[in-house]
Parts: structure tokens; sequence; C-alpha cells
């Protein structure tokens, strides 16, 4: 009944679309598999896509040549960058996106595509030969060929929906769980574990009354996430910002008791960074209020998102708790908030391909490696596909390192480090993150993509056209010298001291306060940049410049890791034959087998003492 | 790779080759008890109790080797944490050999440059700086210097920096927390007990780049340099320091056959003359070396003993060397030479007024006395205090980027938008107080730090 497939992808998430999107441009035959194609890239919690590190992330994915960013692009509703007063390093890209559009958008987009081909059923096992997949099965039966498999099944393996006390089968609310497939990776020798996280109830915006709130604005001049984007998103909607107080405690903690997470009916483990609403009250008591965000989940639907607010208490509890916040005194809910238990698969069982260690051709992407967050699906997604396609074809595997990525991050703590609670990209957790900003990521990733065969001339043009205008400033600042009459005014006014004798605009612009613009703007010399359209590359030639300590001193840093991954560690070494490691040391390394000693200094467990015995053995 | 490093059981003698007395010999590695027990008669070793010394004879192939003294000690309670066996035996090159050779045929291997204490790293017994302590123990040979080197063994100055370290690490997760979580209600990290800490950090790591300076050159010799106008003498008394205090043989690495010549000990501490050749063969050429130059070359060195012609120079010419600008701030000496010869009585009472010393360099007593001088000076202001920190030239690489760090986190807090490069100089600083204590190691720190022993320790 079915042609033979290249890839398929089990699972029409963030993860999923990215996967199949990627592998299909690349020219593989992908089959996407989902059991409902009303859901496609469906936004199961929050509406909205970036943030703190996960913007980062959507650049990145862009830059390669995925599709996220253009779908948020085309479908947002609001847009703000984050952390603008943090310093260049920590500016994240953040977009309210209309959730049906952006469903809608991507499966547009997935469907244009020639080579992808979509089947509406539940996969319920794999075909798996002499431990290579060949293939899947589904519930009616139906047997399916592929050379490769990867799973996106997000929250869907065996999820179990908790609301109250009622509980029920699941994999996001008004849709089944998956069965079949965990039982399955068990038999064929994978670990896997539970894992749970919550979703706060969606209300009826005609029942709110906003002007108890204080309203949040998107930026007055927006920006974006694709770098091939054209035009600014011109309308905004704005969310709104209100309060818990005492009341709601109370209310929230009378129903404590027939709470699923309070009384132990949930197993697994839920995210630290990402509390329910009861998590907040019972962990952080002293605090008298919470902050609660009001957001539309599309430009036109009446439908809101309350964040802050995820839990998992009787569904009357809910109500009258938020009728108990201002602006929430007559407020209908649409449908409560709820917890979900589901299987994952601990991902120290993959290799940085995101290929599983026991069985061949077998891809695991998104949630189901115990992650949490769109963007940090997307990109294993993305990775997952680019990697089933090259190994079909024998090509390089595709990996992406520490330095150059935050994608290369969140795999490497992966696959390292595993995970026992679901794993949200922070920026902390890279630590080049100076280099690794939103305004380079073309810059970093572009020419990768293109080599890969997933990003476009295009974009690569634009990449170039970028190189050779920040370098024609960078000439332009070093060259040109000033003489003090000419700018000690400037300089007064923007509360920079006054020089003495010619200096260049390269070492003035050094300074804290003094803008690139500025002098962009001073100088008579035609230099082929227009100052609005140009404004991102004027932007991030000034960081470069401003940051050009920093920068040289990471890069640095960067190299002598780059010496210690390249310090080759044979993967079947016996790390028993050495007495002076750590217990835990040992059985990780035992477990893991890295390939560098780069490798081993990052899983957890290995201690520093442990990596400088290892060093000293190797030069032995 | 060699992967025999823990199998192999490794001996080499632990005194200097040289006729003495006793000798001692070591193994270490998880053969040693029982392989010496193969040729030692009276007793069986392999039933002893750990740290017990046995009194025996060395017998191998019917012959007798030596009486000797032998003390176990078990694995773990022991300096490489493996079976060590010390033999104590007569002190000639021929039998330490013999006993040796035998212990190679019975399959032990003789032990690497430094090995006996890389075991000891390696399996957890002392972190890297007590490590480099014991090869400064080793090779320190003043009084003082040997009290440092026992000071950083017993680890009071990792346990220091690791407190600090502590402190920064809170700061660090505030940090962080405040720039993840912008968006949210969270505590932001406050700055001015960041400020705090970081002048605390600035004050110690100030105090300890300080006491490098100091007792660096207790460990390799507190430098001196003799200097003054051509012809007033300089020779006669470096030649006359020299040969009244009879430099030590010392095998200070990398020191060259001149310093050593021109090393002499004063009250347990090492006093290197610098720049003497030039002295020593009193050419022409150097004798016309002006003021200023001479004093550029003594920029260095912690003492500066300035000589006087008291014979030939005028008490204006006198009195304005003493006055010029160069010869402020600098730890100097200031000498009167020539007192055999007829001197100008006023120069004579200028100097008793002002404390300087008269002498002549052709003089048994001066010498001495020129000798208390100096041992009085190091005393008061190069020794600071007994209980010296003793950090060596990693520590004060360390040290010195931990500061610019510091100071760029410093000033940053002025600023209020750079709370990213302030995470960064944090995450700096942390890294560089960790390759301190060998907490975070790349190959170039270990590679360099074992390499500076000697065989047997």
């Amino acid at each position: 009944m079915f042609a033979k497939y290249d890839v398929i992808v089990v699972g029409a998430g963030h993860a999923g679309c990215e996967a199949a999107a990627a592998a299909a441009s690349m020219g593989s035959k992908v089959l996407l598999a989902t059991m409902n194609m009303g859901t496609i890239a469906q936004m199961s919690c929050n509406p909205a896509i970036g943030g703190v590190a996960k913007g980062q992330i959507v650049r990145e994915i862009d830059a390669l040549g995925g599709l996220t960013g253009i779908v948020t692009d085309k479908t947002m509703i609001q847009f703000r960058m984050l952390n603008l007063s943090k310093g260049p390093a920590m500016w994240s890209p953040r977009a309210q996106s209309d959730r049906m559009r952006f469903a809608e958008e991507w499966r547009l987009l997935l469907e244009k595509n020639k080579n992808v081909d979509f089947w509406q059923e539940m996969i319920t096992s794999l075909l798996v030969k002499e431990k290579r997949v060949v293939g899947v099965i589904t519930a009616l039966g139906l047997e399916i060929k592929g050379s490769a498999v990867i799973l996106t099944n997000g929250t869907f393996l065996n999820g179990l929906i908790h609301i109250g006390e009622k509980n029920f089968g699941g994999g996001r609310t008004g849709e089944r769980s998956s069965k079949g497939i965990t039982e399955q990776l068990e038999d064929l020798g994978f670990i896997s574990g539970r894992m749970k996280t919550g979703t706060p109830p969606r209300v009826d915006g005609r029942s709110i009354n906003y002007k108890k709130m204080e309203e949040q604005a998107g930026d007055s001049v927006p920006g974006c996430f694709s770098f091939l984007t054209r035009g600014l998103l011109k309308k905004q909607k704005s969310c709104h910002i209100t309060y818990t107080n005492k009341k709601t405690h109370s209310l929230l903690k009378d129903g404590f008791k027939k709470s699923p997470m309070f009384n132990g009916r949930i197993r697994g483990v839920g995210p630290r960074y990402c509390p329910s609403i009861e998590d907040k009250i019972s962990r952080f008591s002293e605090r008298n209020r919470h902050q609660i965000f009001v957001e539309p989940e599309g430009w036109n639907t009446i439908e809101v998102y309350v964040n802050g607010f995820s839990t998992s208490l009787p569904e009357g509890v809910q109500l009258k708790a938020l009728r108990s916040i201002d602006g929430f005194e007559s407020v209908k809910m649409f449908r409560p908030g709820y917890a979900i238990e589901y299987d994952y698969f601990p991902p120290t069982q993959l290799k940085h391909t995101l290929e599983t260690k026991p069985i061949k051709n077998l891809y695991f992407a998104g949630q189901i490696n115990g992650t949490t967050g769109y963007e940090e699906a997307a990109c294993q997604g993305l990775v997952s596909g680019i990697n089933a396609h090259n190994k079909i074809n024998q090509k390089k595997d595709f990996v992406l390192s520490r330095s150059e990525a935050y994608i290369g991050v969140l795999i490497d703590d992966l696959i390292n480090k595993g995970t026992e609670e679901p794993y949200r990209m922070f920026t902390s957790r890279a630590e080049h993150r100076i280099l690794l900003r939103q305004d380079n990521a073309d810059l970093r990733l572009t020419k990768k993509g293109v080599l890969v065969g997933l990003a476009n001339k295009k974009r690569l043009c634009l990449v170039e056209e970028k190189i050779n205008k920040i370098n024609k400033i960078d000439d332009f600042l070093k060259t040109t010298k000033v003489v003090p009459k000419k700018i000690n005014k400037y300089l007064t006014r923007v509360g920079s001291a006054k020089i003495s004798e010619k200096k260049s605009l390269e070492s003035l612009l050094k300074r804290p306060n003094v803008r690139l613009l500025d002098l962009i703007k001073k100088t008579t010399t035609p230099l082929g940049i227009n100052l609005s359209k140009d404004k991102l590359i004027i932007e991030q030639t000034e960081i470069n410049h401003k940051y050009k300590s920093y920068i040289k001193k990471e890069q640095e840093l960067v190299d002598k890791m780059s010496r210690l991954d390249e310090s080759k560690i044979d993967p079947n070494f016996n790390y028993k034959k050495i007495p002076s490691l750590s217990a835990e040391g040992k059985e990780k390394l035992q477990k893991i087998k890295p390939i560098s000693i780069g490798q081993a200094s990052r899983i957890s467990g290995v201690t520093p003492s442990d990596i400088s015995v290892l060093i000293v053995y190797m030069k032995k | 790779m060699n992967t025999s490093i823990n199998n192999d059981t490794i001996i080499a003698p632990s005194t200097p080759y040289g006729l003495s007395a006793v000798s001692l010999i070591r193994l270490s590695g998880k053969k040693s008890i029982s392989l010496t027990n193969k040729i030692f008669l009276n007793k069986d070793l392999n039933k002893v109790k750990s740290h017990t010394i046995h009194f025996g004879t060395i017998k191998y192939k019917n012959n007798i080797i030596d009486e000797v003294l032998v003390s176990i000690f078990k694995s773990p309670r022991s300096y490489t944490k493996e079976n060590v066996v010390e033999i104590s035996c007569h002190g000639s090159p021929y039998i330490i050999n013999k006993i040796i050779s035998i212990f190679i045929k019975l399959g032990v291997r003789i032990a690497n440059k430094g090995e006996f204490t890389l075991r000891s790293f390696l399996n957890g017994n002392m972190d890297l700086s007590q490590a480099e302590a014991v090869a400064d123990l080793i090779s320190s040979n003043s009084k003082n210097s040997h009290k440092i080197a026992l000071n950083q063994i017993r680890g009071n100055f990792s346990k220091k920096i690791q407190e600090l370290r502590n402190e920064l690490i809170d700061f660090s997760s505030l940090i962080e927390l405040e720039l993840d979580f912008s968006e949210e209600d969270v505590e932001f990290a406050n700055r001015n007990k960041l400020s705090n800490t970081v002048n605390k950090i600035l004050e110690y790591s100030k105090y300890l780049i300080n006491s490098y300076d100091a007792t660096n050159v207790l460990k390799n010799g507190i430098e001196v340099v003799i200097t003054g106008k051509p012809n007033v003498g300089k020779s006669t008394i470096l030649n006359a320091l020299i040969n009244e205090e009879k430099a030590i043989v010392s095998s200070i690495p990398g020191t060259t056959r001149d310093l050593i010549e021109d090393t002499i000990t004063i009250g347990g501490n090492i006093v290197r003359f610098v720049d003497t050749a030039g002295i020593r063969k009193a050419t022409n050429k150097i004798e016309k070396i002006g003021v200023n130059k001479a004093i550029e070359k003594a920029r260095n060195a912690s003492i500066v003993i300035y000589i006087f012609d008291l014979f030939n120079e005028s008490l204006e010419s006198i009195k304005n060397q003493i006055n010029s600008k160069i010869l402020k701030n600098k730890n100097v000496i200031l000498i009167g030479n020539k007192s055999d010869l007829k001197i100008n009585t006023s120069i004579i009472n200028f100097f008793k007024k002002n404390n300087i010393i008269i002498i002549s360099g052709k003089n048994f007593k001066d010498i001495k006395s020129l000798i208390n001088t100096i041992n009085l000076n190091i005393n008061k202001n190069i020794i600071r205090d007994e209980s010296s920190i003793s950090i060596n030239q990693r520590h004060y690489e360390s040290l010195s980027k931990v500061n610019n760090a510091m100071e760029n986190v410093k000033k940053n807090l002025k600023e209020k938008s750079n709370t990213d490069l302030i995470a960064l100089d944090i995450k700096y600083s942390l890294s560089y107080l960790g390759e301190i204590t060998g907490e975070i190691t790349n190959d170039d720190i270990l590679s360099n730090i074992f390499s500076k022993f000697c065989i047997g320790k």
C-alpha cells in the first residue's frame, strides 16, 4: 500500500515538522505520520515563540534553513526583544503568536513540499531487523517501510492527563495518547522514564476586565526572527499583567489535598523552571502575590491564555481561584488547566546526531528526550532530520559544537548529562554565550546550512552582503581619524571625556556612551550603508567593537576546549582499569563512552580530578 | 597508550648519590611488599603490620647484600596510597645500585621523574598546589623558604582560595538568575554585597601577589645590586663578601654559573648578587656607567648597596647623590668606603650623624659588620611575617588574572547595562581561582608541574 520512504517522522509537533521539512528539502522522501492532521504544529501550551535563550535557538534554526522562524514572523501578533537593558549577549527575541494561524501556516508550508507525504493514524510499533529500524507499523496493522525513522511523539507516549482527582489517557487535552511504542523500545533495550508538565486554563477574553490590569505592549519598532523576513509587523496586540493575592492562595490551598501533584498520584518529575501555581504557593509561601500574564491566543479569537497559572487542581477550585484575581472576577473558562505525565527516554542513550545507540537509523527528537519547549523540540527535529538524510546517503554527521550554537549546547548537555527534569534552555547553560548572540546566528551557521544542503542561496547572499558591509564599516573606523575640534562637542554631549589629540574612530567606539550610528552620521565619506535599512548591520558591528576583548578571550577559551575535544579517547576504553577515578565518574564514563577528553569533561558525575587523571593516562 | 602505570611497581633512591652513612631506597606499587619479602631474610614481610620497621638481611642468589632496616606502609596509608616499602641501607653507591638492580630483575621498574608524587596526586592524596609544594620543599635550600613550603603543603592556602571561590559562586548563581529570568519577579543580585565580595577578593589576591614578590625572593634568592660611581671600590667589597660566606653548592634549576658563584647565604637566606660580571671584571667600560644607568640595573633588585668613595668624593657630590630621586623608593643600604685612607672630618661627621656605615673593603671586621647590616635589612624589609604564604609563578599568574577580572567587574558595576559582562568576568575569576587548586586543570598545567620533579620523589 505504501512506497518505501527514506525517512518516516512519527508525530507532527514542532520537532516532527522541522524534521520532515529538513529531510524533505534535502531530497529525502518523507512520510509524516500523525494521529490527527488537524493538530499539525499545535502549540500545546503558551501561544508564544522565543524568549530568553529560546529566541536565540529560533534564530539559529532559521540561519540553518529551518522554518520555525519564518512561520512565526508570518503569524505573530506581538514582538518584544527581551533583556534590552542587560547587554547584547542577552538580547532575546520573543513573539506572541496566533495559535491557529501558526499551525495553519506550518501545515501549508509542509503541503507545498513535494517530498512530504502524510498519513493520519497512530503508530504503535517499529519494524526492527538486526538492530536496525526498517519501518513502522500502524494501529490498523499496516506496515510502512522506511530507511530511517524519527520519533517525535512529544507528550503522547502513554500520556495521562490529570485534573484534580480525575485522570484519563490523553496526549493533550481532547486527544488520545499513543500506546505500544514505549513497551517495544523497552524490549529492545531502551530505558524509559516518566516526566510531567502542566498547562494553565484557557479563558474567555470577553469575560475579562482589562481595565484592572497593566498593559504590556509590543516593541515600538518590532523586530523579527527570520533573516529572510522583510517588512516589519505593522499592528500589534498587547498582553496584560495582573497578580494573584492572598485570597487566591488560600482558595488554591484548600484544593491541595485533591491535587494529584500533592497526593502523589502523579509519577514523574516536573520542571523546576515552569512550576505549577501549586508549586509556587507552597515553595514560595512568603510571597503574597505571583505574576500572571494574560496572553491573547490570536488576532481575532477571544480565547486567552493565563500564563503563570499552570495547575492540575480540580476545575472547580481553578475557577474559584481565578475569580479572586483582579480583572478575572467574572471570568469564564474554556477549558481547565491540567497536568500530563508521559514517557520519555533518557537522552544519554543517544549519539550526537540524535541517533539512538541501541538501534541504528532510529532517531529521537523533542519532548521524548526530556526537553520542554517548542524551540528546544524544533531544533532537535532539525538536527535529526538532517542527520537521518545524511546517514541514508552516507554523508557526514551534522554536529554543532557548544561554541557554535545553543543547539550544540542543548544536544551536548542532553547526551552527556542526561536530564532528571524537563530540560529548558537558559543562557547560563552556554559557557560561550557572548559568542552565541541572536544577532550573529546567520554569520555562525548559514554557511553550514548551505554546505549541508538546507539553507538556500538567498540566505548565503544576504550573509555575504552583511559581511561585506561589516568589513567596510570596520575599515572606515580603523582608518578614519578625527581631530578634537570635530568630535569633542559630541563627546561632551554623550557624557564622554574630551580628546586632546587625533584619535581613530575605532578607539572612540570602545567608549560606552559613543554610538556607531552617530559616528557614521558625522562622516562625509560615502560608505554604501543605508542608515535605516542597514540598521541591524550597524548594530552588529557596534557590538563586535564594544565587546572585542571579551569576544577575543572567549574565542581563546573555545580554542583551548577544542584541543581537549581533539584529544580522542578510544570509545571502547575500559575505565575499570583506572582505580583512581571516582566511583560515579567511572560508572558514567563506562556508560556514555565519550570519544574525547572534552566530551568526558562534560559528563555529569565526572569530576575535574577525574579529568586530570584521564589526561595523565592519555599522555602516558 | 601505556596503561601499565598502575600495575607497575616502581623503585628509586630517595637520597642523593654520594658517600653517606645511610641511604634510603623506596618502592611503591601493589607488589612492593611481596617482592621485598622475596629477598628479605628473618621475617615474612607479608604478615607484618603497616607502619612497622624491621631489621634484617637482604640476600639474593646466595649472596648477602647488606643488613638493612625495612619500613612497611600498607595501602592506603602511605604517601602514594599504594603499598610502600622504604629500605634503609648502608650508603655506598655500590650497595644502592646492587639492591636496585636486584629489584629490577624481579620485575620492578625505575620510577620516572616525580612519579611517586604523581601517584600520590592521582590517588587523591593531595591536590595540585600541595604536590607543587613538595617540589618546592625539596628544592628549598634556605630555612625560610623551607618553612613556607611546609605551610603550603598543609593546605592553608588552598582553603582560603576555596572560601573566596564559594562566595563568588553564590553571586554567579544570582546574576545568572537575574539574566535568565528577567521577565519574572525574581530577586536581583545585591550589587552592594557583590561589591564587597569583589573587594575582598581583590585584597586577598593583592596580598598574595605581594607575598610572591617577597617570598619568591626567599626561594630563589634575594637579589642585591652593588652600585655607585666608578672606582668607589665595588669589586673589592663584592669579592670580600663572597669569600667570607661560602657559596652553597646548590642545584637551583636554571641558574647560570655566574649566579651560583655570586650566591651566598646570610642569616639563613639566599642572597644573590646580580649583574656582577661587570663589577668583577672591573673593566673601564663598566666603570664608566653613570649613576642613572646603574640604578636602572637595580630595578628588580630587592636591595641596592650604594657605595661612596669617601676619599675621592666631595660632601656636596655625596649629598646630591643621596637626595637624587633615583635613590628614593628603593631599599638602599648606603655605604661609605675607603675608611682606611685619610677622610675629611666633615664627611665623617655627616655619615655619623645620618647613621650611614663607614667601612674599608679591605678590613675583615668591616665586611662582617656589613653582612650584619644586610641581614638586618632583610629581616626588616623583606620577610614580612612568619607565616608567609608561598605562591609560585603559576599561582602568581592565575592571581594576576583574577585581579584583572575583578577590576573589570568593579568597573562594570558602575555601568548599569553591563550585567552580561559582569557575569562573564565572574566566570573567568572562578576559573582562574580553580586553576590554583587544580580543580580546573588542563594538560599544560599538569605537564609543567610534574616535570619539575627529580627522581626519587
